[in-house]
């Protein structure tokens, strides 16, 4: 009995499909990569496949926490790509110009010049959605496409290279035998959760994404609330910019973030947060980014041919979308446990649906 | 806080900016005609040239070679920059007709619409020749010739430099690839030509992985990573460019090997930081993609004035070298690109 109430919290946790997903990919590459799972020590720091996919898939969390926030006030951000080319592109810009490209102050200083400006691309987003009502599709559309010119302008159309260990450090650095940017994620998730869970601020973007007008009706600065979502989407976008730039020590403005924006929403979207707005779920989000880190690592592991690798992912993405939408659950399953309730004369499976219907979006 | 007006001034300024930021990019373009020159005597030839646009390392190199080529056969050179638009060349290319120049070349940024143009030109008995990409046109009278590289024979010579890589090695070989951008031209016709000479005399060679990293070094990290981690015994690899190459490279020290030594490496193109990888010893051979082909054409555009076009081969391929890692260090210092 408290066996299957406990799996029925389980299954019922908001949280339960993207890590059933997330754990099902990763088996899945046990066959074709023997000891997917070992952790060696190699050059004095962790090496292996689970190490790879955080270290990859750490600027797409970065990207995909700002933009769930964003989402969360009801708007969206396409613009976090160009973002990412700009800040690399300003950061590796300055170290490059630099007589000691090694020394720690330079980089401090290239990293404050790219965080700056990509608070101010935020800041610019921000304004045109909450000053000027502009649709955030549209407001952000524009800085998509500016960016990369911007970012091209930066570097001069071509790759700017660095040599600097201390650069190297942020997005493909190791410390205590961990990857840096691990300990990136970590700190800017912790101070997220916490603004947002522990203050009255994850309650007040909800309520902004819910019904802005009613929002500031009661006294909420809606506009404020909403131009900060699109200034700290802006900075996670701008590290994230210096971990890619820094995980290869170069920075590519024609290349670098290409299509993040819309693998950072699909994390979002996997991880159970509403396009429409109001409830966010931060932990979902990191699970979705995960998910689709670890299939585009799968995708490179078990061969798949380059011609199919977008196919494969759309499949794999629709299944685990599906998986998630309670609705489709009911349907399919409910109908199961319908027939199987009619004999056993239960009324579980109506109980079940009922109270996942109201998570869903 | 900004109010409307405000933000309304902000904007004019801005777009004033941005008008002339364009006015100055035009003119040095319009006006970068080197009529110091004549050429041995005879009436000066004059070349139209519409560029694709300035989108690359690669591309610049090949704009500066077809300047300097142009400088130094005593050509007089009229130089537009398209800005990736095929408008912009079809105008640039009008206005060349207008002009009454010697010679049309382009390097066509598509590969259709252009045979309107092109049917100008011949009615204006202006003969055009093509640079680095090839067109699609009903009538194959519309151009002279194409000069330009051969990506197919670039993976047959990647081969080969393979071969001389693994000069005293017996035994099979296990070969993952690096492609580039799918669909990509280069990356269809390097694959081919690789696996051509592979097929043909190198039966102990096997391709064991093979994924794209879309041409750049964040790709070919990511991949080269994945690769690492699910096969153990990759013994050479074999990327379509070298910034790719690059981003594999510490992907295979972070697996603790040592690249150029554990693993063989080959890539294409040769650009300036390939060079540097090699002369370091990480990438043991690169097969060289040429924009530096001002020169030929320039040697082109005399034999099409001289009225000899006929002569002239249909495709008029790129002189390229390929370069071993003991060449490396001796090559650096005059890369261009």
């Amino acid at each position: 009995m408290s066996l299957t109430s406990l799996w029925r919290a389980a299954t019922q946790h908001r949280l339960f499909w993207p890590v059933v997903a997330l754990v099902a990919l990763l088996v899945i590459n046990v066959p074709f990569t023997p000891g997917f799972f070992e952790i060696h020590l190699k050059s004095g720091h962790l090496y292996g496949s689970l190490v790879s996919i955080v270290l990859f898939g750490s600027p797409l969390i970065l990207v995909a926490i700002g933009m769930t926030l964003v989402i969360a006030t009801g708007g969206i951000d396409l613009s976090v790509g160009a973002v990412v080319a700009i800040s690399g592109a300003l950061a590796c810009l300055v170290v490059s110009k630099q007589a000691d490209q090694g020394s720690v102050a330079g980089v401090l200083l290239a990293f404050a010049l790219a965080l700056a400006v990509s608070l101010v691309c935020g800041a610019w987003n921000g304004l045109l959605v909450a000053r000027l009502g502009i649709q955030p599709i549209i407001a952000t559309l524009i800085l998509m496409v500016a960016g990369r010119g911007i970012a091209q302008l930066i570097t001069s159309g071509q790759i700017i290279t660095v040599n600097s260990d201390a650069y190297s450090l942020i997005g493909g650095g190791y410390w205590l035998a961990l990857p840096f940017s691990l300990f990136v994620v970590a700190l800017v998730v912790a101070l997220s959760m916490a603004l947002t869970r522990r203050t009255a601020l994850g309650l007040l973007v909800e309520a902004v994404g819910g019904n802005a007008e009613a929002s500031r009706l009661v006294g909420i600065r809606s506009r404020r609330i909403k131009i900060m979502a699109y200034m700290f989407c802006g900075l996670c976008a701008g590290i994230a910019g210096l971990m890619i730039s820094s995980n290869v020590s170069a920075a590519d403005g024609n290349n670098a973030g290409l299509w993040i924006e819309l693998d950072a929403i699909l994390a979002v979207v996997i991880g159970g947060t509403s396009l429409t707005g109001g409830r966010f779920h931060l932990g979902g989000t990191i699970i979705g980014a995960l998910i689709i880190q670890t299939l585009t690592t799968t995708i490179y592991t078990i061969g798949v041919p380059t011609q199919t690798n977008l196919v494969f992912k759309a499949v794999v993405v629709i299944v685990v979308c599906l998986m998630q939408s309670p609705l489709f659950r009911a349907k399919v399953f409910g109908a199961r446990a319908r027939r199987r309730g009619r004999t056993q004369k239960s009324p579980g499976a109506t109980a079940d649906a009922a109270p996942q219907l109201e998570v869903s979006p | 806080m900004i109010d409307r007006r405000g933000f309304l001034t902000a904007g004019a300024a801005v777009s004033a900016a941005g008008i002339l930021a364009a006015c100055a990019k035009k003119n040095p373009a319009k006006s970068s005609s080197s009529s110091d020159k004549t050429g041995g005597g005879s009436k000066q030839i004059t070349l139209g040239f519409s560029q694709v646009g300035s989108e690359s390392g690669w591309r610049a190199a090949n704009t500066q070679s077809v300047k300097e080529a142009a400088k130094a056969a005593g050509i007089n050179l009229k130089f537009s920059d398209a800005q990736q638009k095929q408008e912009n060349q079809i105008s640039a290319i009008r206005s060349y007709i207008a002009q009454k120049v010697d010679v049309i070349s382009f390097s066509p940024v598509v590969v259709t619409g252009w045979d309107t143009v092109l049917k100008e030109a011949k009615a204006a008995g202006i003969p055009v020749i093509l640079t680095d990409r090839s067109v699609e046109t009903s009538d194959p009278s519309l151009y002279v010739t194409l000069v330009g590289s051969d990506f197919e024979i670039e993976g047959e010579r990647a081969a080969h430099m393979l071969e001389k890589v693994l000069a005293g090695h017996t035994g099979p070989v296990k070969i993952a690839q690096l492609e580039g951008t799918t669909g990509a031209a280069p990356a269809i016709e390097r694959a081919k030509g690789f696996a051509k000479i592979m097929k043909a005399s190198h039966p102990e060679w096997s391709i064991i992985a093979s994924q794209t990293g879309d041409f750049t070094r964040a790709g070919g990290k990511q991949v080269m990573a994945a690769f690492l981690q699910a096969h153990s015994d990759i013994d050479v690899l074999f990327s379509h460019n070298d910034d790719m190459a690059i981003g594999a490279i510490q992907s295979i020290q972070a697996a603790g090997k040592t690249p150029g030594k554990d693993i063989k490496i080959v890539s294409v193109d040769g650009v300036h930081d390939g060079f540097v990888a090699m002369s370091k010893g990480q990438i043991n051979g690169i097969v060289e993609c040429n924009p530096l082909l001002g020169p030929q054409l320039m040697d082109a555009v005399k034999t099409v004035h001289a009225g000899k076009g006929s002569t002239l081969p249909r495709w008029i391929k790129t002189q390229e070298t390929d370069y071993t890692a003991d060449q490396a260090a001796a090559a650096l210092p005059s890369r261009k690109y």
